[in-house]
């Protein structure tokens, strides 16, 4: 929406005090959703991230030979291996405070065929093995299962798209930011009145209005929305919109409930799939992804200490640059970690090495750990989840083998 | 509650119109759809062979763009792909348009309410590349010529489809002691995925009489089905497993492997009172609510086996109830029948709808995708749940009340006086607070979009 239309939407929030204050979501007594108070994102990065290219091992010698002189020019040095790529420099002052890191040579156990699809669904489903078909549990989800006395407020998948990872019988919440429903306090009205009597409707309508409420505080402003600002706003609700128009008001409503109740939220970022010109294709993913990053920080204030992101992909990419500057589909990629709740200032992993005999089949990174694991000894950390829970009913199979100490 | 007509036309049709009478009985109901299918010759649409054509096409795109010798012969292959996917996403975007169009425009509006609920019982999918557009065809071939027929026609035509093959992995699922592996030692076996599915979801039900075992019999006999991309559905002797074979407590086929074996085991499972019980169960939810009462389903059970499985008697045994009257209760509508129920009681025409691509995305399948029901593209091989709860998510629902304030004015540009609209969207029982909305809105568009938002129009 523009912003001439937006700056008219905040004197509207104003006047909505008696539907938020009959919104389940707003109620003056809050009850915790979680037995604990720390905060887990965990953010899909879909489209298989290169994570050579984001996490430069540039001092492995194999590098250059695979790479050559291609890839975005700079970069950060982390540590005697590793350096950042130049398109997350806004995080390198978290990197110094030690609330980022990074676990390299990860993968999921899909090996192979290396679909996006396939490869997504067995990153969110987390069973390891084939294809989660009609059982669509996602790990999260499953997390929660096993968790006695969580709300729908506890988890949060925000976005558009459906999570997997959140999916299943645990109730979970799902709001996109940019759904919100801007209503003329006449339209509003007439549509309380007409979903009166239905109490699923009405308390449905009620939630989106109270959901609404953020983005549209979003713009400053003193009038009221007419019917005329209603019809735009809603009509460009309609419209697909890109990554990188809509990241910030995503982290922005997640850090927001993360403050409140809410102990968990799960988003995605699309577009790291470079098949070409990877020097310009990638940076346009990795910005969306800096500053949702930097967003929650900024949105979560205080609540950042308690805070971890992961940030995780279907699979990695090829170890060569291919005939048109950017990289095909491979295996072990990297994986990122922020928040002021990691012990980070480090890459973690068991590298190994880019000579041709060291690399998955001759072509990719040869996976060295189950991504699975990380996320699984996060969850150990952050909310004291069983390992026997972990290893049998959250990632089914999975050995969690040693402890990468990620949490402080 | 007795048979009504505006009910008639709301629960089980496409909704009310103000240019198509509402069905007078039970009986021009269930004569309309023995009778020709006037929508689908009106509004037609291609069949699967379609996306084959364009399968074959683009893969031999495919393989000239690999093995050209010169960057010219690359460079038309690459073309020729671009130009045979664009081709058929436009197809593709057409056959939608006539989806619509047949809701907006029969007479028979029951038949396109069960093509959709058939079409999600046996939920199929293209993986990706022209296939993905294969849904719409599959409908067209493998359900829509069954819907008023015997179930068992319906089920071997979907479960020996190309895309169900496809979807649910029966092309990858080769007898481990069939030809190709014994003489020629490949590396193949069984999949049990399609055959769990068929037990599962498409005959006998979850609860159903059966076990892993039965699940692994019942692949071996499957063993054969396959697509080919030049040929379309074949049985594949050589990739099937030497028979007779055993299952549920029968013996199935000879030494030698062919079709007739699978058709005999499908009639077999049609007929077995566990699927009637399900199907029965299944269709009652879908048509009259989330719990549904308890003697219309034993009633069109017992109806589903008294005729063979033909499936106009047990709709008539649903039609009949009159439970499947109840004034309270009905089912949210799914995003697809909302849609359409709003195109309908707004009387659209082709020229509305004749939209490019672009338009056709933003006005419908974006949409779509927002209120959660990609066209074509169920979350698994369950279809889309029955469940109310599910659709009514507040970011959901906010999708349908934009769709509904936004897309009909962008449509037609000239929209009814919503005080008319109320009448002919709601019928006879339009409630009040539903008409006042329609008298006090500011603008036209959304006095239609409050008619739409409201929970009388969201409910069948």
């Amino acid at each position: 929406m523009t912003d001439r239309s937006r700056r008219y939407f905040l004197g509207r929030s104003l006047a909505l005090g008696c539907s938020l204050a009959a919104s389940p979501l707003v109620t003056p007594v809050t009850m915790a959703s979680a037995p604990w108070d720390t905060r887990l994102v965990v953010i899909i990065l879909r489209g298989a991230m290169d994570g050579l290219d984001v996490v430069r091992p540039v001092g492995d010698p194999g590098l250059a030979a695979l790479r050559g002189g291609a890839g975005a020019p700079g970069g950060h040095a982390l540590d005697g291996i590793f350096a950042l790529h130049p398109d997350l420099s806004g995080l390198m002052p978290l990197w110094q405070k030690g609330e980022l890191g990074f676990v390299h040579a990860v993968s999921t156990p899909y090996r192979d065929k290396r679909s996006h699809f396939d490869g997504q669904d067995i990153l969110e489903a987390g069973t390891g093995q084939g294809l989660p078909g009609r059982d669509r549990d996602g790990w999260l989800n499953r997390m929660l299962q096993t968790i006695p006395g969580i709300t729908a407020e506890t988890a949060y998948a925000v976005g558009r798209e459906d999570m997997l990872i959140l999916t299943g019988d645990a109730p979970v919440a799902n709001w996109s930011p940019d759904a919100a429903l801007a209503l003329s306090s006449q339209a509003q009205r007439l549509l309380e009145s007409v979903m009166h009597d239905d109490p699923l409707f009405r308390d449905t309508l009620a939630e989106a209005i109270a959901l609404s409420q953020s983005d549209l505080m979003e713009a400053a402003g003193g009038n009221p929305l007419d019917a005329g600002d209603m019809m735009n706003a809603m009509q460009d609700n309609m419209r697909p919109t890109r990554d990188r128009e809509r990241v910030g008001s995503v982290a922005r409503f997640a850090a927001e409930r993360l403050r409140g109740d809410s102990r968990i939220a799960a988003f995605s970022l699309n577009g790291f799939d470079t098949h070409a010109h990877q020097e310009r294709t990638l940076p346009r993913a990795l910005a969306p992804l800096q500053e949702a990053v930097l967003t929650l920080r900024e949105g979560l204030g205080d609540v950042w200490g308690k805070t971890a992101v992961l940030a995780m992909t279907e699979f990695g990419r090829t170890a060569r640059l291919n005939g048109s500057g950017g990289t095909d589909h491979g295996t072990a990629g990297a994986m990122l970690l922020a928040g002021g709740a990691i012990r980070g200032g480090r890459v973690l992993g068991d590298w190994p090495g880019l000579a041709e005999a060291d690399l998955y089949q001759r072509r990719d990174l040869m996976p060295t750990r189950d991504v699975r694991a990380i996320a699984g000894w996060a969850m150990r950390d952050l909310f004291g989840v069983d390992r026997a829970l972990v290893e049998g009913t959250i990632f089914p199979g999975l050995e969690l083998g040693p402890d990468p100490k990620l949490i402080l | 509650m007795p048979f009504d007509p505006a009910r008639a036309a709301i629960r089980f049709g496409c909704g009310l119109s103000p240019a198509i009478p509402a069905p007078e009985s039970v009986n021009a109901m269930l004569e309309a759809l023995a009778g020709p299918d006037r929508a689908a010759e009106r509004f037609p649409a291609a069949g699967f062979e379609a996306v084959r054509e364009a399968h074959v096409a683009v893969t031999e795109a495919r393989r000239r763009i690999r093995n050209g010798k010169s960057e010219a012969e690359r460079e038309a292959a690459l073309k020729d792909r671009q130009d045979a996917t664009r081709e058929l996403r436009r197809d593709a975007v057409g056959w939608f348009g006539q989806t619509l169009m047949r809701r907006v425009k029969t007479e028979d509006g029951f038949r396109e309410r069960l093509v959709g609920f058939w079409a999600d019982h046996f939920t199929a999918q293209g993986p990706g590349g022209a296939l993905r557009f294969g849904y719409a065809g599959y409908v067209e071939d493998a359900i829509r010529p069954h819907v008023g027929g015997r179930f068992s026609d319906m089920l071997k035509a979907a479960v020996t489809h190309p895309l169900m093959l496809i979807y649910l992995n029966q092309t990858q699922s080769v007898g481990p002691g069939s030809a190709v592996v014994t003489r020629r030692g490949k590396k193949l076996g069984l999949n049990e995925n399609l055959a769990r599915e068929l037990l599962e979801l498409h005959t006998l039900g979850v609860g159903g009489p059966y076990d892993q075992s039965d699940v692994r019999d019942l692949a071996k006999l499957l063993t054969g089905l396959a697509y080919l991309r030049r040929k379309g559905f074949v049985y594949r002797a050589g990739h099937a497993e030497p028979g007779p074979l055993a299952f549920m407590g029968r013996r199935y086929g000879d030494k030698v492997p062919e079709l007739g074996r699978v058709m005999a085991v499908l009639e077999d499972l049609a007929a077995h009172p566990a699927t009637a019980a399900h199907l029965a169960r299944k269709m009652a939810v879908h048509f009259t609510g989330d719990a549904p009462d308890a003697g219309l389903v034993d009633a069109m059970a017992q109806a589903f086996r008294a005729s063979d499985g033909r499936l106009p008697a047990m709709y008539a045994a649903m039609l009949e109830h009159p439970a499947a009257w109840a004034e309270d209760g009905g089912n949210v509508k799914q995003p697809l029948d909302f849609m359409a129920s709003s195109l309908r009681a707004l009387d659209v025409s082709e020229r509305h709808l004749s939209l490019k691509y672009r338009a056709v995305s933003r006005y419908f399948l974006n949409p779509l995708i927002l209120m959660g029901q990609s066209w074509g593209a169920p979350p698994g091989p369950d279809g889309f749940p029955e469940d109310d709860a599910a659709w009514i998510t507040p970011q959901r629902m906010a999708a349908r009340l934009q769709w509904g304030m936004t897309v009909p004015f962008r449509l037609m540009r000239t929209l009814p006086d919503p005080r008319d609209f109320v009448e002919v969207a709601l019928g006879p029982g339009a409630p009040e607070p539903v008409r006042f909305a329609a008298r006090a809105a500011e603008t036209r568009a959304e006095g239609v979009g409050l008619v739409l938002a409201s929970p009388a129009f969201q409910r069948m």
